[in-house]
């Protein structure tokens, strides 16, 4: 007994074990690197160990001093892995541009036998800026990019102080993100609903009709489907012609290269998300119970608000929250269509990782979005639950 | 139990098969632009390539982007062999130990080619130009003629276009203001220099329409939504035999840049890369690339037999350059981050 009992749990074990090594491996791993490398900083210590030694009891406000210049100079000589020495320069040009141009020249320098001391091979090395840089990459973990994600830094001195105000916006282009996602949900479920009740109600071919003309959407390129928006929406496109063609205004309405555009577009997009979740509720509840909260003198309105909202309310939270979810990773819609100010944090994540090679940054902001989302996840799950225990 | 042992050895070999074709059989494979401009290279580079080899050979689009390559490299055996890349790319990537160093022997020199398409690690491709276009026929009485003019809503009303990103906004700003071109560089490297080509665009914040891939610019004025756009010279020449337009190159102020092939690190097909490379060299082939595409030849021969009548649209031409500004790599690859930052951040307000 105990015996096939054993096996079964094996056979079980050995069912789940493909989903669970598929979930560990293509989303558990690289989500880890990605969060490790918004907090591992090891690009320069590995490069300059000698370095790192003599800098530590250099005071960050007076000059270089010769021996941390011929330890800089040993280190670089004694490095042979470009990728790796293309990593350090890559982060300290972040922490002080310039860094880049001054490393090649610095390197090629060095190459030769007798190769001059470093403050004639650039001035650039007299300036305590660019030690300071050198120092401040020094220890294996930093929160730099954590912090730089929602503009703060630290000082000289180590205290965290807030950027300049030119310098950075991601906090703005964060909230700003799921502004959007809000408005594009709300935009979603106003028209999903009404969509999702119509299909309900129809049968055979009208009910498949409907269906396909929401999938539709799902079925072309994203990028197709932005840049017929962008043919609709433009000043003389199909809408403005309609409009000015019927006298409704003289001037052609904005409707793209701002947040209108942008809202539509994405509407459009992402509007099956919540009719599907919400039409699937909407079907499994009885069509009897409308007439019977007639007949009890409930009128349309009321009947709604009392009996069929509140049952399907579980598809219309499911559809909101797969809509947001959605919205807030979306950039190729809001950089086609909208304007500068409508610019969401995807478009900064894809230019650290893919522009500017600054993966510690793009996990970083990756790090933010998702805690944030999260957060946001955990306060739907609070009030999905209440509701649960309420009905 | 031979039945089990059967289907093991199936899948045994089946799995030994398969890698053992993704092994040998990955055909070379060269990255370029996309477009009418990939278009153009597969007619005269990739498909008298592959007929020459005797052999197949791919390519593939891509919109650039330093971390692709970076991470393409790092994890080992990349699936890219030769790819085009702006200059920036190929100095960080050279100095980062991402790409190959070039056998300049197997291209008969360096003093063959323009002395800016000459790199360890890199081949000139084109020469190429951003600059002002704008729809001749919509404005008859003649267009702008510099970046001031660009910035003077009330001579020429309407909205502008212009890339987004500080790379040629804040030159065209500093230009717009007055700058000297042979003074831009340096007085970007200032922190007030920055502060005033900021300023500057803040005089047309409201009118500029951003753009983020090169065939935008060229929709935006087709359809008559901005007035004038920063563009590709070669895709403003192109458009006008193509869809024939009447849309105008302002060559003063125009920052003209070189692209080049590089073989990625430990590559598979690298010698056939080099040998690819050498083939889209060669002054025979190289010329017939304006016919195409308004693109200058890095190629010193090259360049000679192009004819009269397309020279003229050429960024490499005397007239067209004496006005024109060399991209400084240098200065982007040390600020291109910081000032993308701040940019974003300017946008952001």
């Amino acid at each position: 007994m105990s015996g096939t009992g054993g096996k079964g749990h094996l056979s079980a074990i050995a069912l789940v074990a493909p989903l669970f090594l598929f979930i560990a491996v293509f989303f558990l791993w690289p989500l880890g690197t990605m969060m490790s490398q918004a907090v591992s900083d090891t690009a320069v210590l590995r490069i300059l160990p000698q370095t790192a030694k003599v800098a530590a009891s250099w005071d960050p406000e007076t000059p270089p001093t010769a021996e941390m210049k011929d330890a800089l100079a040993a280190d670089l000589r004694a490095a042979d892995d470009r990728q790796a020495v293309g990593d350090m320069t890559r982060r300290l040009n972040s922490a002080q541009p310039g860094f880049r141009t001054l490393m090649s020249r610095t390197t090629r320098a060095l190459r030769k036998d007798d190769a001059p001391p470093l403050s004639e091979i650039d001035e650039r090395w007299d300036d305590p800026r660019f030690w300071q840089a050198i120092t401040g990459a020094l220890s294996p973990t930093t929160d730099r990019y954590l912090l730089a994600a929602v503009d703060l830094e630290r000082d000289v001195s180590g205290n965290i102080v807030a950027m300049p105000e030119e310098a950075s916006a991601n906090r703005d282009i964060m909230i700003r993100t799921f502004w959007i996602g809000a408005l594009v949900t709300l935009a979603c479920l106003a028209i999903g609903f009404p969509y999702a009740m119509l299909i309900a109600s129809t049968e055979g071919w009208k009910r498949q009709l409907l269906l396909g003309a929401v999938l539709l959407p799902l079925w072309t390129s994203l990028l197709v489907r932005t840049a017929a928006w962008f043919i609709i929406l433009q000043d003389n496109g199909l809408i403005n012609a309609v409009i000015t063609g019927l006298g409704i205004s003289s001037e052609p309405l904005a409707l793209i290269f701002n947040r209108t555009g942008v809202v539509i577009a994405m509407t459009h997009v992402l509007l099956p998300l919540m009719v599907l979740p919400i039409y699937s509720v909407l079907i499994s509840i009885p069509g009897n119970l409308m007439p019977a909260a007639a007949s009890l003198g409930a009128n349309p309105l009321r009947a709604f608000v009392r009996v069929l909202l509140p049952l399907s309310l579980r598809g219309v939270a499911s559809g909101s929250l797969l809509v947001f979810m959605t919205a807030i990773g979306y950039y190729i819609t809001p950089a086609l269509i909208g304007g500068a100010g409508d610019q969401m944090i995807s478009s900064v994540i894809a230019f650290y990782a893919t522009g500017s090679a600054n993966w510690g940054m793009a996990g970083a902001l990756g790090i933010v979005l998702l805690v944030v989302t999260l957060l946001l996840y955990a306060v739907y799950g609070r009030l999905s639950a209440a509701e649960e225990r309420r009905s | 139990m031979k039945m089990k042992n059967w289907l093991a050895m199936t899948a045994l070999a089946a799995v030994a098969g398969f890698s053992a074709t993704t092994a040998n059989a990955r055909d070379l494979t060269v990255v370029s632009w996309g477009g009418t401009y990939q278009d153009a290279q597969r007619e005269i580079y990739f498909k008298p390539f592959a007929e020459k080899a005797g052999k197949p050979l791919l390519d593939e689009a891509w919109n650039g982007g330093y971390g692709v390559l970076q991470a393409k490299v790092k994890a080992g055996a990349p699936n890219w062999d030769v790819v085009q890349v702006e200059a920036e790319e190929l100095e960080l990537g050279c100095g980062d130990g991402l790409f190959e160093y070039i056998d300049w022997d197997r291209l008969g020199g360096e003093d063959k080619f323009l002395e800016s398409a000459v790199h360890d690690c890199g081949v000139g491709a084109i020469v190429w130009s951003t600059a002002i276009a704008y729809d001749a026929d919509k404005l008859p009485d003649g267009g702008p003629a510099s970046w001031s003019d660009f910035w003077d809503t009330e001579k020429f009303p309407g909205k502008r276009s212009l890339r987004k990103g500080p790379k040629y906004t804040l030159e065209f700003a500093l230009l717009a203001d007055g700058v000297d071109k042979d003074e831009i560089y340096d007085v970007l490297a200032t922190p007030e220099g920055i502060d005033r080509a900021f300023a500057k665009l803040e005089e047309i914040r409201d009118d500029v329409v951003w753009w983020e891939a090169g065939a935008q610019p060229l929709q935006f004025l087709a359809s008559g939504e901005v007035a004038m756009a920063s563009a590709y010279n070669g895709r403003i020449t192109g458009i006008n035999r193509t869809e024939d337009r009447n849309f105008k190159v302002v060559w003063p102020g125009s920052i003209y840049a070189v692209d080049s092939w590089v073989i990625l690190k430990d590559a598979e097909n690298r010698d056939a890369g080099m040998d690819f490379i050498a083939f889209a060299s060669e002054p025979e082939n190289q010329k017939k690339l304006p016919e195409y595409v308004a693109y200058g030849l890095p190629n010193n021969e090259a360049a000679k037999m192009v004819s009269d009548a397309q020279k003229a649209e050429l960024p490499t031409t005397e007239e067209n350059l004496t006005d024109a500004i060399a991209l400084d790599v240098d200065f982007w690859i040390d600020n291109s981050e910081a000032l993308t930052e701040r940019f974003n951040a300017w946008l952001a307000q």
